[in-house]
C-alpha cells in the first residue's frame, strides 16, 4: 500500500527543521511536539508493509531511500520513538538551532537504517555526523565543547573516509553499491575498510574513545539524542552487512569489559555512562559477530532497550547537572534530599541496564548471553555476564549512592530545587521509566519487532530468574564490603585518545627538542665546515676567474687588439703599390694552400 | 522516598537484616532450583554456581579497575586542559 505513496520520515524532520525558525510563541511548543510524532508515525505506518521503496537513478547507480525489513523497521521504530522522547525533553530549550540539529541527526540516522545502497548510507551518515557536531558546539558553558566538538568531527571525518574508501573500492571490484551481508570467507581490503568505518561509529575498540570525550561535552539535550543514535545506527548497520564476522565477537567482548572497568574508575557523570554506553554496545557487537538468529535478535532487542535506559539515564544526569551545575561525582553527593524523583528515576534506568527481573535489559540481554551459550562460545558468555554484574555495581549501585547518598560534598545552595525542573524534563523521564518496565515486564511488544520471528526465547524460566537474582544479590554484597574502592577520585583517565589529544605536543616537543636540536647542529657544522670551505672554494673561484678566464678572454683581446694594429699599421701605409702586392701575394697564398691541401 | 531512606537511616540493624536476609533467601532458593536447564558443567554441578560467580567477578572487576587506575593512566583533573 505504501509503494505509490512513499514518503520518506526523513524528509518530515528535515522539512520541520527547514521551517523551525520561522516558528514562534505560543505554536512553537505543539510544533516540537508534532513533528516527531509525525515521523514517528510515518516509521510505524511503513513498518505494516515490508518491501523496497524510494529507488532512485542517479549516474549510473540506483539509490535506494527505502528498504524496509524486519531488521530495519525494529531500529527505525526505536529511533522515531526517541525522537519523541528527546525533543519532549529538551521542549523548554530556546535556542532553536539545538533542535534543528537534533532532528537533522535524527533524520540521518532513520535515513541511514533505511538505505539499502552504500551511496545514500554515506549521505545520512555524514548528516548525523555533522548535525551533531553542532549539539556539542551548543553547550557555551563549558569552555573545552568547542575543541571536543572538533575533535569529535575529526574523528567521523575519519571513519566516514574509511567507509568511502571501502565501498568505493568494492564498486571497482564487484560493480556494486548495494549495502547488504559482505563475504567474511573472501575479505578483501574493502571488507575491513567498510567494517572499520561502521565500526568508528558504534565505537568498537580501538576506535571508541570519541564517546565519552563527545558526550560529556555536549548539551544537556544533546547527550540525550546522542546516547541514542550513533552507535545503535552503527549497530544496525554491522547487523545489515557484518552479522557473523567472528572478529567482532571478541571486539564486543573487549568493548564490555574495557568500558565497565574505565566507568567503574570515572569521576564525571556522563563520561561514566558513555563508558557504559561501550560497554552495553559490546554486547550488540558481540551478539551481531555470533551471527545466529537468536544472537541478532538479541542485537536488536538490547539496542532497542538500551536507547530507552541509557536515555533515561542520560535524562536523569542530565536534571541533576541541570539543578546542580556539576557534572563531577567527586562534588556531588548526598542529593536525595534535594532530588528524590530523579533518584527514582535514575534507579528505574539503573536496575533496567542492570537486567533486573521486570525491567527492560532483564529481556534483552539475556538472549545475546544464551545466543553465546548455544554457540559455544562459553567463555563468551562467561565474560558478559561478569560484565553484567559489573554493570550493577556500576549504574545500579555506584553511580546513585555517588549522586544521591553519602555526604554532600558541595554547598548546594545556589542548586535550584526539583520543583524548579521543566515539566516536560519529568514527564519525558516517566515515559521512559514506563517504557523500561512495560517492555520487561510484557516482552511481547518487544519481542514482536524482532528480525527472526521464528525463534523463541522465554526469559521467565526459574533458573534464569534464579541465576540473576544471585548475580545482582552478591554483587550487592560485594559493593558493601568494597564500596570505598569505588569512590569518586577527580582526575582524568587515559585513553586510547590520548595518541591525538598529545599528538600535538609531542610533536611540539619533537620539533623543539631533538629536530631543533639536529638543526642549530647542523647551523653550527655549516658555519664551521660547510662556510669556511665555501669561502675557500670562492675564492679560489675568483681568483681563477680574474687570473685564468679573464686573463685568457682579456689576453685574447688584447693580443687581437695588438695584432690588428700591428697589421693595420704594415698593411694599410696609404701606398696602392704595396696594398696590391700585399692582397696579390695573399691571393696567391690561398690560392696555393687551396691546390696543395 | 526520602521518608523510606531515613527510616533505613535510622534502623541500620533492620536495614542489614534485610539485605543479609535477601542474600541468603536467594541463595537458599538457588539450591532448590533445578539446574539441569543449565549450559555448563560448572552451572550443574557447583551449587549457587552464579551466587560465586557474581562475587567473584565483583573482586576481579574492582580490584583490576584499582590496580589499573594506580598503574599510572590516572592524571590530574585538567591534564588535556580542559
Amino acid at each position: 500500500m505504501a509503494t505509490d505513496c512513499f514518503f520518506h520520515p526523513s524528509l518530515i524532520l528535515i522539512a520541520g527543521a527547514l521551517v523551525l525558525p520561522l516558528i514562534r510563541g505560543p505554536f512553537l511548543k505543539p510544533y516540537l511536539f508534532l513533528i516527531p510524532l509525525l515521523t514517528f508515525g510515518q516509521v510505524v505506518y511503513l513498518s505494516f508493509s515490508p518491501g523496497i521503496y524510494g529507488q532512485v537513478s542517479f549516474m549510473e547507480w540506483s539509490l535506494t531511500f527505502g528498504r524496509i525489513d524486519n531488521l530495519s523497521i525494529i531500529f527505525s521504530i526505536i529511533m522515531g520513538l526517541m525522537a519523541i522522547i528527546g525533543t519532549l525533553y529538551g521542549l523548554h530549550v530556546k535556542n532553536c538551532w539545538q533542535h534543528f540539529a537534533a532532528w537533522f541527526y535524527v533524520a540521518g540516522s532513520i535515513g541511514a537504517i533505511y538505505s539499502g545502497d552504500y551511496l545514500s548510507l554515506f549521505l545520512f551518515w555524514e548528516i548525523m555526523a555533522f548535525s551533531s557536531t553542532f549539539l556539542i558546539w551548543f553547550n557555551r558553558k563549558d569552555t573545552d565543547s568547542q575543541a571536543a566538538g572538533f575533535r569529535y568531527l575529526l574523528v567521523h571525518t575519519f571513519g566516514g573516509l574509511l567507509l568511502l574508501m571501502g565501498f568505493v573500492l568494492r564498486y571497482q571490484a564487484t560493480g556494486s553499491i548495494e549495502f547488504n551481508l559482505l563475504d567474511y570467507e573472501n575479505a578483501q581490503i574493502y571488507t575491513w575498510l567498510i567494517m572499520s568505518g561502521l565500526m568508528l561509529n558504534a565505537a568498537v575498540i580501538p576506535l571508541h574513545s570519541w564517546l565519552p570525550d563527545a558526550y560529556s561535552k555536549a548539551t544537556i539535550t544533546g547527550s540525550v539524542f546522542m546516547c541514542a543514535f550513533t552507535t545503535k545506527t552503527a549497530v544496525y548497520t554491522l547487523a545489515r552487512s557484518c552479522a557473523g564476522f567472528d572478529i567482532l565477537i571478541y571486539l564486543g567482548v573487549g568493548m564490555a569489559v574495557i568500558g565497565i572497568i574505565y566507568a567503574l574508575l570515572e569521576n564525571d557523570i556522563r563520561r561514566l555512562l558513555g563508558w557504559e554506553i561501550i560497554s552495553q554496545v559490546g554486547y550488540m557487537v558481540a551478539g551481531v559477530g555470533i551471527g545466529s538468529a537468536l544472537a541478532i535478535n538479541g542485537a536488536a532487542a538490547h539496542a532497542f532497550a538500551h536507547i530507552l535506559y541509557k536515555g533515561l539515564l542520560f535524562m536523569g544526569a542530565g536534571a541533576v547537572i541541570y539543578c546542580t551545575g556539576r557534572s563531577k561525582l567527586s562534588e556531588l553527593g548526598g542529593l536525595h534530599t534535594n532530588l528524590p524523583i530523579i533518584l527514582v528515576f535514575m534507579v528505574i534506568g539503573g536496575i533496567s541496564v542492570s537486567a533486573f527481573p521486570f525491567f527492560s535489559g532483564f529481556v534483552s540481554k539475556s538472549m545475546i548471553i544464551a545466543a553465546s551459550f548455544k554457540a559455544h562460545f562459553n567463555s563468551v558468555a562467561f565474560l558478559l555476564t561478569m560484565v553484567s554484574a559489573g554493570t550493577f555495581l556500576v549504574a545500579g549501585l555506584r553511580l546513585p549512592a555517588l549522586i544521591f547518598f553519602g555526604e554532600q560534598k558541595s554547598d548546594f545552595t545556589d542548586a535550584l530545587p526539583e520543583s524548579k525542573i521543566p515539566w516536560n524534563m519529568l514527564l519525558a523521564m516517566t515515559i521512559a521509566s514506563l517504557l523500561c518496565f512495560a517492555i520487561g515486564t510484557y516482552y511481547p511488544i518487544l519481542y514482536s519487532l524482532l528480525p527472526y520471528q521464528d525463534i523463541s526465547y522465554q526469559p521467565y524460566n526459574q533458573y534464569h530468574l534464579s541465576e540473576t537474582l544471585q548475580i545482582l544479590a552478591f554483587t550487592a554484597l560485594a559493593f558493601f564490603l568494597f564500596h570505598k574502592k569505588l569512590t569518586a577520585v577527580a582526575g582524568t583517565y587515559l585513553d586510547i585518545d590520548w595518541l591525538y589529544r598529545k599528538g600535538g605536543t609531542i610533536f611540539q616537543w619533537l620539533a623543539e627538542h631533538p629536530v631543533q636540536w639536529f638543526d642549530t647542529l647542523w647551523g653550527k657544522v655549516y658555519r664551521v665546515v660547510g662556510l669556511y670551505s665555501l669561502m675557500t672554494t670562492a675564492k679560489f673561484w675568483s681568483w681563477f676567474d680574474w687570473h685564468g678566464i679573464d686573463g685568457l678572454i682579456d689576453g685574447s683581446a688584447r693580443g687581437v687588439k695588438q695584432f690588428g694594429t700591428v697589421i693595420a699599421k704594415a698593411l694599410q701605409r696609404g701606398q696602392i703599390q704595396y696594398t696590391i702586392s700585399f692582397t696579390i701575394t695573399f691571393v696567391a697564398l690561398i690560392l696555393l694552400a687551396f691546390i696543395w691541401l | 522516598m526520602k521518608q523510606l531512606i531515613d527510616f533505613f537511616k535510622d534502623h541500620p540493624t533492620l536495614a542489614r537484616l534485610i539485605f543479609f536476609g535477601t542474600i541468603g533467601g536467594v541463595v537458599i532458593w538457588s539450591l532448590t532450583t533445578d539446574t539441569s536447564h543449565g549450559h555448563s558443567w560448572v552451572e550443574k554441578h557447583i551449587p549457587a554456581f552464579w551466587s560465586i560467580f557474581g562475587f567473584i567477578s565483583c573482586l576481579v572487576l574492582i580490584f583490576f579497575a584499582r590496580w589499573f587506575s594506580d598503574s599510572g593512566i590516572r592524571k590530574g583533573d585538567d591534564y588535556y586542559g580542559d
